[in-house]
């Protein structure tokens, strides 16, 4: 959770969406920049601009059209230039759309920084960090075991279609891992070694994956959606798995139904950071055709949250580029965590739990495993066979 | 694990097929990125 909250953190913190309301008196200057600007700009502060960006002339000033300088019209070069810097210049555009008119996008070079640096470095290390904690639990805890051995009978825990569905999942989900860190860290870590022609065609082909394996993990996404929703409903049961930290740091083997709530968390994270990765995906695979971010914020800023956290109001007019690139850093941001969750899940499905594997691997479980940790999916299922056969 | 097999096959199988109808439905970034007045074949 902590992670989370930093990215979004980091998220705003790396872009100006905020609206700057400082006063600042540039009568010296007849309202141009002073030097304070300049050094403060140099030093990367935020200054405020709303001089620059108002004084943008207008047909107001201009002189009559019978008067010498009349023909110029209401704006001076300068002016001018102020308003294509800052977009409110009217411009036009015989050709692509809504994209042509935007000469200078300013949000442009706060979103490449973004990506350059504090993406890359946050994310890179969540990702390190999950695997360096993660072998730190290994050193310390070692596999988790089935106490008192294994019985050696078997009982099924997941049918061949839920194992298809997940393993859909998976699949697409860890092409589409390795996929997207290349891209992010290609340029940053192939290209010095290997060169560029590598990195091109490295990169070359993970976008073609990247872009169409994406198709499989959102039909993935539903189908285990639809499977697994009724069991991963919480109830009072979590609680008391809560109470004993899910016998993660002990021994304790808290009672569980199908999935025990450390399991529920995993699925809605998937499902929730699933769909929010489809989402902001689409809207970068069909550019500029599904903007989605100023919807967003005009309901965020409804709900007064942004407000209450010293957000301020978000921005809710940008144009298409800033919608891609919000896309952009959204998608990221929310693979990163995902990526970081699914490590620990792989994690404790594999190597982390003796018995733990074959649930997804054959479909069956040992009996001591499931009544160890699944009882009371274990005795249910118990029951429902002993129904079903009374002559055992 | 042949289930599993099933599944990283099915995937393949996916990206080809959205590949092939997403091109061919005039999504493709040349028919995306060309006005009306571009012959592209
Ligand atoms: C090689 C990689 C993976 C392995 C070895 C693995 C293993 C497993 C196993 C053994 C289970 C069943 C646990 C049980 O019996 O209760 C499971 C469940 C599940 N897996 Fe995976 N998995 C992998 C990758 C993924 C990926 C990439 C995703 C999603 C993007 C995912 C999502 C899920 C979900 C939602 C469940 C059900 C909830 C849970 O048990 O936590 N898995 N996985």
């Amino acid at each position: 959770m902590r992670s989370v909250l930093s990215f979004i953190l980091v998220f705003f913190l790396a872009f100006p969406l905020v609206a700057q309301e400082q006063k600042v008196d540039r009568a010296s200057t007849g309202g141009a920049q002073t030097l304070e600007d300049i050094m403060a700009r140099q030093k990367g502060l935020s200054v405020d601009d709303n001089d620059r960006r108002n004084s943008t002339g207008g047909p107001g000033s201009a002189k009559g059209i019978t008067d010498q300088l009349g023909t110029l019209g209401g704006a001076s070069d300068p002016e001018l230039w102020r308003a294509i810097r800052y977009g409110s210049a009217n411009a036009q555009s015989a050709s692509n759309g809504d994209l042509g008119p935007v000469l200078i996008q300013s949000a442009g070079m706060p979103w490449w920084k973004f990506r350059e640096g504090p993406l890359r470095t946050y994310g890179g290390f969540l990702l390190l960090g999950t695997i360096a904690a993660l072998l730190l639990f290994y050193l310390g805890r070692g596999r988790i075991p089935v106490d008192g051995g294994m019985a050696g009978t078997t009982i099924t825990r997941f049918k061949a279609f839920e194992r298809f569905a997940h393993w859909l999942l998976a699949g697409s989900f860890i092409l589409l891992g390795f996929t997207g860190l290349l891209s992010l860290f290609g340029r940053a870590i192939l290209q010095p070694y290997f060169g560029k022609e590598l990195n091109s065609v490295v990169l070359i082909a993970s976008k073609w994956v990247h872009n169409n394996v994406s198709w499989a993990f959102m039909i993935a996404l539903v189908i285990v959606f639809v499977l697994w929703v009724y069991h991963n409903i919480p109830n009072r049961t979590d609680l008391v798995w809560i109470k004993q930290g899910g016998g993660i740091f002990s021994d304790a083997h808290p009672p569980a139904r199908k999935f025990n709530f450390g399991q529920k968390i995993i699925f809605w994270g998937v499902i929730v950071l699933g769909a929010s990765v489809s989402a902001s995906g689409l809207s970068l695979l069909f550019p500029f055709e599904i903007p989605m971010f100023a919807k967003t914020f005009a309901i965020l800023n409804d709900t007064g949250l942004p407000q209450a956290f010293g957000l301020g109001t978000l921005q809710t007019e940008m144009s298409p580029q800033q919608e891609m690139q919000l896309a952009q850093a959204w998608h990221a941001i929310v693979s990163f965590v995902m990526m970081a969750m699914i490590i620990a899940h792989i994690y404790i499905g594999s190597v982390g739990m003796e018995g733990a594997y074959s649930a997804m691997g054959n479909g069956e479980v040992d009996e001591k495993w499931a009544h160890q940790h699944h009882s009371i999916w274990y005795d249910e299922v118990k029951g429902k066979v002993s129904t079903k056969e009374p002559a055992e | 694990m042949k289930v599993m097999l099933i599944g990283f096959a099915a995937t393949i199988v996916i990206a080809f097929a959205a590949d092939e109808l997403l091109s061919n439905s005039g999504f493709s970034t040349p028919e995306v990125y060309s006005g009306p007045a571009v012959r592209l074949d």
